[in-house]
């Protein structure tokens, strides 16, 4: 995803002279592309999370949109007063990309797990906040933000995630996009965990469990709409995401429906529960927390029948 | 207001900027009097930087305050916005009148600066802010070679906070000669003396150890303050910094240096007294000896 999002930014850049990159000392092998091609809107600002804000703040004041780039938590939370007072309060044309959220950095530690990110910055004013399921979506969604006024979140994967859409589906701010039909349990997906979600779908069909799958990359404003609608469907709601239960997608879709009329759908939220202390790679931490496809399909699994069991005996 | 950018004539500006560090010291006490809000040690002690900066430095417009082509004031010590708006008036970016409602209910004038108001770019508050985006700034007028200046003022408090420091690296290696940090420098930040809490000397010696071209001065003596800013930048390449030695509370006397006064507000008699010490001081803040 990060190598989709500079190219991405790299054919917005010839066409639109505004945009400018800032990135914190992050970007080995990923920014040199563009750094090449526009030197003059390319600053390495140093290992200076909270001056690269500022910076890109008093740019977009003039007039730029700057887009901060930096590892999961380092552009959000080190900086964040400046991107609440900043940026978000000014509703400036900033974007904040951060790369390797969620899991992918497993090995390095919790210092470098993203699992916090949404629940921080979907509390912002102004902050429109996406998090894109596959490569297609990240090009997408790289557009989508660059053209829109004011502060924008981009969260993306590390890199080699699989491409899920066979097609360019229809990216909107605020609209989910669905991706599988299926009449017991709609899954919500948002950011990279997207493809084991399809996967843990197949699963489930096996299984006799028909699930419907929504990629839902714009967690702020959320799709309200297509929750809902798929709360009147399906008598589940999952929510997926590699994020903590608290505070990310399985928050906001509990938000919804704890306020909707009665719709006889239960949630369950399928997220980080493993707490902080977990070193492995990528698909271990997706293990322990039942965040690959097994573990969802099984989680689904276990409360669908466990809420037959109770139904087969009333 | 918009100034041409030589040095104005001496005398005529002089009268000018007295005139107006006056009004600013009297607007801002009795709006902090009125509202029983605090931090007015911290806007007497840098109304004379303000007054000669709007009064005759700044290349600015208050009939066009987002001209393109105005050098930014950036306050980063936001807690000092009762002589800010009141420069802000007294130069007629809005009506005076609007000062009245400071803190109050529905106003559009906070406690601490906040944009919405003509001629305010950015909305301060919490220190260590507005260094950053002043390089921000800076760097996309070299980049659009737009000639206007960007002037941060910012406490002395506030220099504890890393984020400055991150932006003393940042300018000089990005050649931001259009830049111009000034520090309100009264030796007292929130809770204590700045010595005693965390002691910023050699302060002078610090900014130039990082690239930037340091003056040092009289923050209460107008001409050179104008002097000081209209010199910048000194040294093609290397941003300026003004460290300004003032007094907090400067020019009511029963306010200056004392820490209390970053908290209370005066009192109808206080503010009486105050105003009759404002009103009497010349142009070097001082009272004039009978």
């Amino acid at each position: 995803m990060r190598n989709t999002f500079v190219s991405t930014l790299c054919e917005l850049a010839e066409r639109d002279d505004r945009i400018w990159l800032l990135c914190g000392d992050l970007g080995y092998s990923v920014l040199e592309k563009f750094a090449a091609r526009f030197p003059d809107r390319y600053v390495n600002v140093g290992v200076a999370e909270q001056n690269m804000t500022g910076v890109a703040a008093g740019l977009a004041m003039a007039g730029k949109v700057v887009f901060t780039y930096s590892i999961a938590n380092f552009p959000i939370m080190r900086c964040l007063e400046q991107v609440r007072n900043d940026i978000c309060y000014h509703r400036l044309n900033v974007k904040i990309v951060a790369v390797g959220c969620g899991l992918p950095y497993g090995t390095h530690g919790y210092t470098h797990h993203g699992v916090e990110d949404v629940a921080v910055m979907r509390a912002l004013p102004n902050m429109t906040v996406v998090a894109p399921g596959d490569p297609i979506e990240a090009r997408l969604a790289t557009h989508t933000l660059a053209e829109r006024e004011g502060p924008g979140y981009l969260r993306l994967g590390k890199g080699g995630e699989a491409t899920v859409h066979a097609d360019e589906p229809v990216f909107q701010i605020g609209r989910a996009i669905p991706v599988r039909e299926g009449g017991d349990v709609t899954l919500i997906a948002a950011g990279a965990i997207l493809a084991e979600t399809i996967r843990a779908a197949e699963l489930l069909a096996e299984r006799g469990i028909s699930a419907g799958v929504i990629s839902m990359p714009s967690i702020a404003p959320l799709d309200v709409t297509t929750v809902l609608e798929a709360a009147a469907r399906t008598r589940w709601i999952v929510t997926v995401e590699e994020h903590s239960v608290t505070g990310g997608l399985g928050s906001a879709v509990a938000e919804v429906l704890a306020e909707a009329p009665a719709t006889g759908a239960r949630l369950l939220r399928c997220g980080v529960t493993a707490g902080p202390y977990s070193v492995g790679g990528q698909a271990y931490l997706r293990g322990l927390n039942q965040l690959d496809a097994a573990g969802i399909a099984q989680r689904v699994a276990s409360v669908v029948d466990m809420a037959g069991a109770r139904a087969g005996r009333r | 207001m918009a100034n041409e950018s030589e040095m104005p004539e001496a005398g005529a500006m002089a009268e000018r900027t007295t005139a107006l560090a006056r009004a600013i010291r009297a607007d801002a006490l009795r709006m902090v009097h009125r509202a029983n809000a605090s931090h007015i040690g911290s806007s007497l002690s840098m109304s004379d930087l303000l007054a000669v900066l709007y009064g005759g430095i700044l290349r600015v417009d208050p009939a066009r305050p987002d001209w393109a082509e105005r050098d930014r004031f950036i306050l980063s010590k936001g807690h000092g916005a009762a002589s800010a708006y009141a420069v802000l008036a007294e130069t007629g970016f809005f009506p005076v009148e609007w000062l009245e409602t400071y803190c109050q209910d529905g106003s559009k004038l906070a406690g601490h600066l906040t944009r919405g108001v003509p001629g305010v770019e950015l909305s301060s508050g919490s220190l260590g802010h507005g260094l950053p985006v002043g390089c921000g700034l800076a760097l996309a007028a070299k980049a659009d070679g737009a000639a206007y200046r960007v002037f941060v003022l910012l406490s002395d408090g506030e220099l504890d906070e890393g984020s400055n420091w991150e932006a003393i690296l940042f300018a000089p290696q990005h050649r931001l000669d259009n830049l111009v940090a000034i520090v309100d420098y009264n030796k007292i930040q929130s809770f204590g003396r700045v010595e005693e809490v965390l002691n910023l000397e050699p302060l002078a010696d610090k900014w130039r150890a990082f690239g930037w071209e340091v003056r040092e001065i009289d923050g209460h003596d107008h001409a050179r303050i104008a002097e000081a800013l209209s010199g910048a930048p000194y040294e093609a390449g290397k941003p300026t910094a003004i460290i300004a030695h003032t007094v907090k509370g400067k020019g009511v006397s029963f306010m200056e240096d004392l820490l209390a006064w970053h908290y209370k507000s005066p009192n109808d008699e206080q503010l009486t007294q105050a105003l009759a010490e404002v009103a009497a001081a010349n142009s070097a803040g001082r009272e004039e000896t009978a």
